[in-house]
């Protein structure tokens, strides 16, 4: 049995996909693919990291609903996290039959990490 | 129309409660009794007079009987079907009219349906396997305080099952010991840790000591990480003035959620909790202790399946279901019908998952499954595979077992959990490739690697004692 590691300090997360290393832009996709798929409409949220406790984020322009492209909502992510490159920015899977998200993870985050 | 005389005596049952020919309202209560008859009883007799000793009947003839319309109130036995397998036992359907029963009162449907007649001398065994409740009694019940999606809204958890914790060893702590043990395991990584369901108020510990103490390590963890966390503060108590002064310091202390026992706490106190988290914005996690001696043995008890649709009724958000792959007993049948009771709108008759109703929960919210019960990070693609995103995955010695510790055993979990949901996401077969997608995960997650390690052995492969009725092949 290897010697017991020490658990560093606790970092700040952002809920689901946080604990896996920052997906890269193809496992981004898969993803952005994934929610079209499930029949949920794509939007995009973003905020101040220390802001980030709040229920409510800044909503980038509108969800995109009923959107299928995968590319469409790749590049509206881009252009959020260009026009606010020290925010979090939330990738949101709407649900509407269930009233709820279907996911959401922070595909941008601050920081990088 | 006083068309009756009074004949003092004994008759069949089947002669006012067996009615092959009724056909069951849509306002009926209907349940379904296996039933074994004492040798000479004929199935008729012997379902009649369930029906008899479940609603109206008592084993004699009383004069009071002719003051009333029994044709209007009487159970009615109106089915008869064989056991696949067993050819000793028979399902018995009756149907019982809506105004036998208290509105909102799964206590007074239970005293009717699994009363004296369970004692009954007529019959050998008998056991409850379901129940219908009419959409029109439904309506009547509180149910689940708050339900799967205003769970998930309040603490921002979504596209992904919860991950909860038992905090062990169940008994014997000190309040400040037991914090520390939350603390670890929320800054790891759960979202959720839980008191064990026999922790209420000992002198090793008392509540008020561990609501504080406890309290104080979910916020530094909330504030820490930046997610939302809670813990199951468990307020059975020995009487509701107590279970209720317990709660409202819960809620003083900023608790998200509390807990409750609620076959040993019983349903008026489960009921009553349940109304009170829904008056004060409380999750209500509630926990199953005793369920196995009323429902393990497959000819006598009640079906866990029942006491699912009662507790929903009750009231509770989140509801212990078994893991079907973990130390506890739980057929994957079985187990995914009374999950679908649990979070469900509309659940169809499935006899392979032994459900023998269509039932229709309106629009009462649904109750999170908890799986618990001797499972670790092996267990995670099958546990997704099985139960999807909307359940609680709960990992005791999962987590605390870890060589390095609560919150490296808590990063293992949460790690490995996301891992299995992205690969899933991405359309792969979760439950043949887990061991590929975890080694893959591991190699970011030193706590996950050794995890794998360490449990790499761990099975536990018995058969289920409480199989369901399917002819064999």
């Amino acid at each position: 049995m290897p010697e017991v590691m020490a658990y560093p300090p606790t970092r700040r997360r952002t809920e689901t996909f946080s604990y896996l290393p920052q997906l890269t832009p193809e496992k981004v996709a898969k993803q952005v693919a994934y929610i079209i798929a499930r029949g949920w409409n794509p939007a995009i949220e973003h905020t101040e990291p220390e802001k980030s406790f709040s229920n409510y984020w800044y909503l980038w322009k509108l969800p995109f609903f009923g959107t299928q492209s995968v590319e469409q909502v790749l590049s509206e992510l881009e252009a959020c996290h260009r026009a606010n490159p020290g925010h979090h920015v939330r990738l949101i899977g709407y649900d509407n039959f269930a009233q709820s998200q279907g996911l959401a993870f922070v595909v941008y985050r601050a920081g990088g990490r | 129309m006083a068309t009756k005389t009074y004949q003092a005596g004994v008759k069949d049952y089947a002669k006012t409660y067996w009615t092959p020919d009724y056909v069951p309202l849509d306002t009926d209560l209907l349940a379904a009794f296996k039933v074994v008859a004492q040798p000479g009883v004929p199935r008729e007799e012997a379902a009649a007079a369930v029906a008899a000793e479940s609603s109206t009947g008592t084993w004699t003839t009383v004069w009071t009987d002719l003051l009333t319309d029994l044709e209007y109130y009487k159970g009615r036995a109106y089915r008869i079907e064989p056991v696949p397998g067993d050819p000793n036992a028979f399902y018995a359907f009756v149907a019982y009219p809506l105004d036998l029963f208290e509105e909102g009162s799964v206590v007074n449907v239970l005293t009717s349906l699994v009363g004296n007649v369970f004692g009954f001398k007529a019959v050998r065994s008998l056991r409850l396997e379901d129940v219908r409740f009419p959409l029109a009694y439904v309506k009547t019940c509180g149910g689940p305080p708050n339900g799967i999606q205003v769970e998930r809204d309040r603490l921002n958890k979504y596209g992904r099952p919860l991950l909860g914790c038992t905090i062990k060893p169940k008994l014997g702590l000190s309040a400040k010991n037991y914090g520390r043990a939350v603390y670890e395991a929320l800054r790891g990584g759960l979202d959720f840790t839980k008191d064990d369901e026999n922790i209420n108020s000992q002198p090793f510990m008392r509540w008020q000591h561990r609501f504080e103490f406890v309290m104080e390590a979910v916020k530094k963890a909330e504030a820490e990480t930046g997610e939302r966390k809670g813990h199951y503060l468990n307020v059975t108590a020995p009487t509701p003035e107590e279970m209720y002064k317990r709660a409202e310091f819960a809620k003083a202390l900023g608790a998200p959620i509390i807990m409750h026992d609620f076959l040993t706490a019983g349903f008026t106190a489960n009921t009553g909790l349940a109304n009170w988290c829904r008056e004060n914005g409380m999750l209500l996690h509630i926990h199953r202790a005793m369920h196995a001696v009323i429902d393990r043995n497959p000819m006598h008890g009640i079906n866990f399946r029942v006491l699912t649709k009662c507790l929903r009724l009750s009231g509770g958000d989140h509801l212990h279901s078994g893991t079907v792959v973990g130390k506890l007993e739980g057929d994957r049948e079985a187990t995914l019908g009374w999950v679908d009771l649990m979070r469900e709108p509309f659940v169809q008759e499935n006899r392979r998952r032994g459900i023998f109703f269509d039932q229709d929960w309106g629009s009462m919210p649904g109750v999170l499954p908890v799986a618990s019960g001797g499972i670790h990070v092996w267990h995670i693609p099958a546990l997704v595979t099985i139960f999807g995103d909307d359940a609680c995955l709960q990992f005791g010695g999962g987590t605390l077992g870890h060589p390095w510790g609560n919150a490296a055993g808590a990063h293992a979990n949460r790690v490995a959990l996301e891992a299995v949901i992205e690969a899933r996401n991405q359309g792969r077969a979760v439950e043949r490739e887990g061991r590929e997608i975890l080694s893959e995960a591991a190699k970011h997650s030193p706590e996950l690697a050794i995890a794998m390690e360490t449990w790499k052995e761990v099975k536990f492969e018995f058969d289920v004692v409480d199989k369901l009725d399917l002819a064999k092949h």
